[in-house]
Order: structure tokens, then sequence, then C-alpha cells
């Protein structure tokens, strides 16, 4: 993606488009520091996401090398402890997270045909805060005591007992909260004030549509998040009683708190991935995307349904039947909107004129592995199942088949959709597509069989098993590792386009038929929409 | 940059160093903190070194968006965006509140029962649940704070600042500064003598034996008017800078929406506290 800087920088100049906006704007380093331009952010939020993507990918590798054989070989159960930890919090703040605020920022402007973000000095700010949180977080293991090995949820009372790690663990998410909040704010004025004349708002984009749903969740819950930090970092330092019993607190009240944010945030990471979904297959099907406007209330029914279902993370902690039965069956319903979203995504299809090139691959991957992941999702909304399986490897199966195969594909599925329109370049088709196969076959391997380790009882987050679960845990960490390298081939692939890749056609694919597609030349220029479109 | 002059009918800002500026502050505001909790020496140094680059940040970034604003830079679009992000902001912040007064009901209607249910008497025999309350294990006794002595008052400042900051609206309105200021005046001396009155609430607490470490009571009433406090302080801070724009002669009758987005804050801990004053102090 730095060709995208190459093609845009004045000393190359080719692009009469650039007509000298760069005079006396900073080169260099100091241009990505001060930036203010929505493409060079979205790229950086990319970049960012990918590089921690790569670091949580080894916490996980540690985590499954430590796996391939029952007993204790490589490292400590403490150390254990926090990969699972670090693992969490990276893949989710430090890596989905900031890749869809990147697609958000790169594509938003362009497909409302807006000239940049509303505030694209505070839109500077939310990604420069990510790297003071990345080392506020990392640093954690360099601090006396170590990282803090408590799970990334972060529950009490464990919370309590950790050193200053857990310190820096907790500012980190304060800051990632505040990027998260301004990030959205911007998104959210973006799209209700900076539409081009005649984009209403039954007329955006799929994807449009979804990150307004999204910034909406994350204003409602990052806040909520922060305070439930704040009181853990209260309760260790200054004497508070929210978590401890003694003092007339409840650990029990971390956890509602906690998941009041956590369940909104599993549909924060989803939804925007069900945005690149709604514009990747009808663009390869040659179809518009059936049931527009039911996608548009489904999606904003889940938005809904994700704050009155949180205690179903919570089912084994004790609380009244009543109390589980409600859960439960809110719960189930969220399975309405998503089934609806999921049949339109195959009626989309349907009669299409279908071709398979790697962003529709890897589309179809999410399609159908993110509808496993929600099938045993409602399996697992069964209070009375969910009590045999809760914290067992069933669990893990189940949210890395909405997280990998949901989330991650998604998100590949949109870099190798968008990056011949973001850089100029075409990627090598051919690799692309080993670059599906490979991750969509070792995801299996690694994941199938954790449902089976889980309903066999296998615990999660403990570094050691029983032998008669060795042979499932060698396959899956087999397949971690291949899962691992196969997305250095990505890079590969990324870099290699970027250096040498074909030049892109504005419409490189002839089934795209938004703003960014039908109205700008390929590769774009820094500033688009300078001047708005109008949209029939 | 050829983007600099609003002809677009929408300003997009040169790129500016402001931000990464407020990262390094935050950087060294979060990791000073973490030290000086952990009793490091040089914690203290750190924040408060963070603390004065945020300051030194936000002068700087405000500043430029004053003159911006003043430089007639800003469109009617551009006043839009900034309503919508204001009240998002605000949005965030009742959801911040919500999980403080969500800890708080929780404390009350569940926490503290149960620890006094039949499952815990083995633990804690001699636990009687009430409120307020510091948990079953022994605490100093305190007093608590009662409703209809300064926070009855407190509520009647803080409702007359609302009233008082809308007269000096009203002002703004119809071009009036002598009304637009002084009754901005009056806020700003209504909010910091709140301030005065919590202060002296809180030194009253304090010496009746209520203190943040007395338990879930303490925890919940300090945490929660604490919050409120600062917040009202920020709002105060917000007033006085948008009260010597005025007496520059800043803002006309259809430009001033930093004025609004003040005032829409202020009410917000306005209400924010009548919650407080219901439910923490009084209920």
């Amino acid at each position: 993606m730095s060709a995208v800087i190459d093609n845009h920088a004045p000393a190359h100049g080719h692009d009469s488009h650039d007509h000298g906006d760069h005079h006396g704007a900073p080169h260099g380093l100091m241009r990505w520091v001060t930036t203010t331009n929505h493409k060079d952010i979205g790229t950086m939020y990319l970049w960012f996401s990918f590089i921690m993507f790569l670091v949580g990918g080894v916490m996980a590798l540690t985590i499954r090398a430590e796996l391939f054989e029952p007993g204790l070989q490589i490292v400590s159960p403490e150390f254990f402890n926090t990969m699972t930890t670090y693992h969490g919090l990276i893949m989710v703040f430090g890596a989905i997270m900031p890749a869809f605020v990147g697609f958000a920022n790169w594509l938003i402007p362009l497909m409302i045909g807006a000239p940049d973000m509303a505030f694209p000095r505070m839109n500077n700010w939310s990604f420069w805060l990510l790297p003071p949180a990345g080392i506020l977080l990392m640093s954690s293991f360099l601090l006396p005591g170590g990282a803090a090995g408590v799970g990334w949820t972060m529950y009490a009372p464990l919370t309590s007992q950790m050193g200053p790690g857990m310190d820096t663990t907790i500012f980190a998410v304060h800051l990632l909260g505040m990027s998260s909040i301004m990030g959205s704010i911007n998104i959210i004025t973006t799209i209700l004030n900076m539409r081009a004349p005649g984009m209403t708002m039954m007329k955006m984009p799929m994807f449009v549509w979804t990150w307004l749903i999204t910034a909406y969740l994350l204003i409602a819950v990052m806040p909520v998040l922060a305070g439930a930090v704040t009181m853990t970092l209260t309760d260790r330092h200054f004497g508070t009683s929210f978590f401890n019993a003694a003092g007339g607190g409840d650990p029990v009240l971390y956890q509602h708190i906690f998941w009041f944010f956590g369940h909104p945030e599993v549909y924060i990471i989803a939804i925007p991935a069900f945005g690149v979904v709604s514009q990747v297959i009808p663009a390869f099907s040659r179809k518009p995307l059936f049931g527009y406007a039911s996608m548009v209330y489904a999606t904003s029914s889940i938005a809904i349904l994700s704050f009155i279902v949180w205690a179903h993370h919570m089912y084994t902690v004790g609380m009244p039947v009543a109390g589980q039965l409600y859960f439960m069956y809110a719960t189930m319903l969220i399975a309405v909107p998503t089934g609806v979203k999921v049949f339109n995504w195959v009626a989309t299809m349907w009669k299409g004129s279908l071709t398979f090139e790697t962003p529709m691959l890897f589309a179809l991957g999410f399609l159908f592995l993110f509808t496993l992941g929600g099938f045993t999702g409602l399996v697992l909304s069964l209070v009375p199942v969910d009590v045999q399986l809760q914290d067992t490897y069933y669990v893990v199966a189940h949210f890395h088949y909405v997280m990998v195969a949901g989330a991650l594909f998604s998100a590949f599925a949109g870099v190798y959709f968008w990056f011949p329109k973001w850089t100029g370049k075409m990627y090598d088709e051919k690799l692309g597509k080993i670059h599906f196969w490979l991750t969509l076959v070792f995801f299996n391997m690694i994941f199938f069989v954790q449902h089976f380790l889980g309903l066999a009882g296998m615990p999660r987050r403990i570094p050691d098993y029983n032998p008669q679960f060795t042979e499932f845990n060698q396959i899956s960490t087999i397949g971690a590792f291949g899962f691992g390298l196969s997305q250095l081939l990505f890079l590969y692939i990324l870099l290699k386009a970027i250096k040498s890749g074909k030049p892109a056609e504005q419409k490189q694919w002839d089934g795209a038929d938004t703003l960014e597609w039908t109205h700008l030349p390929t590769p774009m220029p820094y500033h688009t929409f300078e001047n708005p479109p109008t949209v029939k | 940059m050829s983007n600099a002059t609003p002809t677009h009918n929408y300003y997009l800002p040169e790129p500016a160093g402001y931000p990464v500026i407020g990262s390094v502050a935050l950087l060294l505001f979060t990791g000073g903190m973490a030290m000086w909790f952990n009793s490091h020496a040089l914690g203290p140094w750190v924040t408060f070194a963070g603390v004065a680059v945020l300051v030194y940040m936000m002068y700087l970034w405000f500043g430029k968006v004053i003159s911006e604003s003043e430089g007639g830079l800003y469109t009617k679009r551009v006043d839009v965006s900034y309503r919508w992000s204001m009240s998002w902001f605000i949005f965030s912040e009742v959801m911040f509140f919500a999980g403080f007064f969500g800890a708080l009901f929780y404390a009350r209607l569940y926490a503290v029962p149960e620890l006094g249910g039949l499952d815990q008497k083995l633990l804690w025999p001699d636990f009687s649940p009430g409120w307020p309350t510091s948990g079953p294990m022994p605490h100093d006794p305190f007093e608590t704070v009662n409703a209809w002595g300064l926070p009855a008052l407190n509520t009647l400042l803080l409702l007359t600042s609302g009233v008082t900051i809308t007269i000096a609206h009203f002002g703004l309105l119809k071009n009036n500064r002598k009304q637009l200021i002084i009754w901005l005046g009056a806020t700003i001396l209504l909010g910091m003598t709140f301030l005065a009155c919590q202060a002296i609430e809180y030194s009253h607490a304090y010496s009746e034996g209520l203190k943040l470490t007395s338990g879930i009571y303490g925890t919940t009433f300090f945490m929660l008017t604490g919050f409120h406090g600062f917040h009202v302080t920020v709002g105060t801070i917000m007033l006085i800078v948008i009260w010597f724009r005025c007496v520059k002669g800043h803002f006309t009758p259809d430009h001033h929406f930093a004025f609004e987005g003040v005032a829409w804050y202020w009410h917000f801990v306005d209400v924010v506290w009548l919650f407080l004053f219901v439910f923490v102090y009084w209920l």
C-alpha cells in the first residue's frame, strides 16, 4: 500500500489531479505523522492492524506450540496465561478493529462522495492514539511481575492481584477507547452530514450503513468498558470496593459491566465484516444486493439486540433461572436478523453471473464458515448445553469461526477487492487464490477439531491437558503453523503487487457499482470529490 | 494547500502536528500514572509532564480552531458537523456515567442483599444488609451526607446556572453583548460555588468517617460524585474560555456553536447531578 504514496508524491507527480496539493505539506515520515488525508490514515490503520495481526499471531503460535503435547514443554504456565490474554487483546483491539476502521477511512468518503472525513485532524488523532496504546500494552511484558495473565476479559478479582503490567494494560484500554470513540464520532458525522447531493440514506452502499451502526455501538459501549477498567484501577490502588465482596461489592459486577460492552463488541467486529461482504458478493454476482432494505433493518436489529443479551456469557456465574431463560431466548432471537442477512447473500448469488476471483472466494469462505460459527453460537445460547461447554475448547472454536472466518476472511476479501483501486496495481490472482485455499484449509485444521476437544471436555486457557486430547491438539497446532505461514504469503502478494503489479483498471471488477469505481480514475488522486458528484 | 480555502463548501484543514503531540502527552500521562501508582519515584513528574504537554497541545489546537472559526472558514455544513459530533460526544459521556450508576444499582439491588442472604451466613454470620453499608468486613463507622443540606443547595446552584446560561444565550442571539457577558459570568460563578460546596462537603464527609475506602457506599459515593465534580470542573473551564472569547468580541448571533456546545455540556452535567441527587444523596 505504500504504492499509494509513490503514486502521489510530488516527485513523481504523473497524475494531473495532484496539481501541487503538496506544496508546503510535510514529506517523508512527517507526512504520515501530520496527515489529515483519509486515504493516508486508512492506509496507516491497515498496516498497523496487519503488524498487530502478526504480533498476536506469534502469541497464538506460542499457545499452540505449548499445546502440541500434553505436559509443560516450552513456556511457564504464567507466561502461557499472558499469551492467551494479549493474543486476545491484540487481535480484538489491535488487529480486527483497526482493520475495519482502515476500511471505513478509505471507503466511506469515497462511497458517499465526500471530500474527506468530517474532522480530518481528529481522524489523525484516532489513529495516532493506537501506537501509544500498543507501547503501553507491550511494555507490560517488561515490567516487574510481567504482563497480566488475566484473560482478555480481565475479570476481577484476578486483576486485583496482578503487578504493574495490569496498570499499563488498563491505560492501554483507555487510549484504545478514546481512539474508538473519536473515530466513531468522526464516522457518524461524516455519514450523516457529508453525503453528496442525492445520496439519500437508503441509497448508501451497505458498507456505509454497517459502519453507521457499528460506530453507534462503539460510542455506546466503549465508555462502559472505560468505566469497568477504571473501577478495576481504583480497586487495585485506591481501596474502592466495586469488585470486593468484603466491602459490599461483587466480582460478578465486573462481568456484567464488561459483557455489557463485550457483547456489542462482538457485533462491532462482525457488522463491518457484513458490510464488506455485502459489497463483494453483489459485485461478483453481477446483481444488486438482494433485499437491501431488509439488510439495513436486520443490521439495526442485531445492533439493538446486542445490548440485551450480555449475560449469556455468564450462565454459570450464578443467576436465577428466570434470568438464564430471558438471556437464552433473547440470544436465540439474534439468529433471526442474522438469518435474514445470510439468506440475502445467498439470494444475491441466485441466478447471478458468478465468477470466483480471490475477493469472492474469501467472501464465500466467510459466508460458509461464519454461518457455522453462528450455529455453534446458537448451540451455546442454550443454557443446559452451555453449562457443559462453558470455558471449553468448544467456545474457542465457536468464536474463532466468527472472528477469524468471519471478520478476518471478510477483511482479506476487502483488501483483495479494493487493493487495485487503492494502489492502482493488480495483485497476482493465482497467488491470491492459493492464499485463500491455504487459509481456508489451515483455518479448519486449527479450529474444526477444537469443537470435538471442547465436547470431550478440554478446558481452555490451560497449558496442559489429558493425554486423550493429544491427536486433535497436534492437528490443531500443525494447522496453526500452516495458517501463520500462509499469512506471510499474503504479505508477499501485497508487496509484490505494490512493487511490480500490473496497472489496474478503473473498474477492475465489472460488477462493482459504488462511486469509487464508477466516478474515480485508477489510481485515485490524493484528494477526491472536492466537488461532490450528483447521485441519481 | 488548495484545500485550505472553503471553496468546496467544506473546510478541510492542512496537515497538523497537534494530534501526535496529544498522543505523546497521553503516553506520558498514563505511563506516569502507572509508575506513580506503583510507587516509582519519577511517576508524579512524568504524569505532570504529560498534563503540561496535553494542556499545551489543547491551547494550540483549540487556538487554531478558534482562529479558523473567526476567520470565516466554517460554513453551515461544518457547523452541522460540530453539532452532530458534540451530541455524540455527550452520548458517550452519558454511557460512561451509566456504567457507574449501573454499579450503584447492582450493588444496592443484588450484591449487598445477597451478602446478607442465607448462602453467606457461614462466611459473614453477623452481616445485616442495608444501605448505606461498608460491606461485611469491619470498617470504621461513617455518617452519610444529608441530602437536604449542601446537596440541596448544590442542586439549586446548578439549576440556576442552567437558567443563567440560557439568559446569556438570549443575549447573544439579540446581540446584546452586555447581557451575554454578565450572565455567562454569573454561570461561571455558580459553577465555581458548586465546586466549592462539593469541596466543603467532601471535607465534612471525611471528618465524619466517610471515605473512598468505606466499602461499597464510600466507593460509589465518591466515584460518582467525584467524576461528576471533574466534569463540572471541565465544564467551568470551558465556560471561562468562551467568556473570554465573548469579551474579545467573538461569536455572532448566527454563528456561535462553541457557545452552544458548552451550554449543551453544561446542561448535561446538570442532568447528571439531578440523578446523583436522587439516587446517591436522597434515596
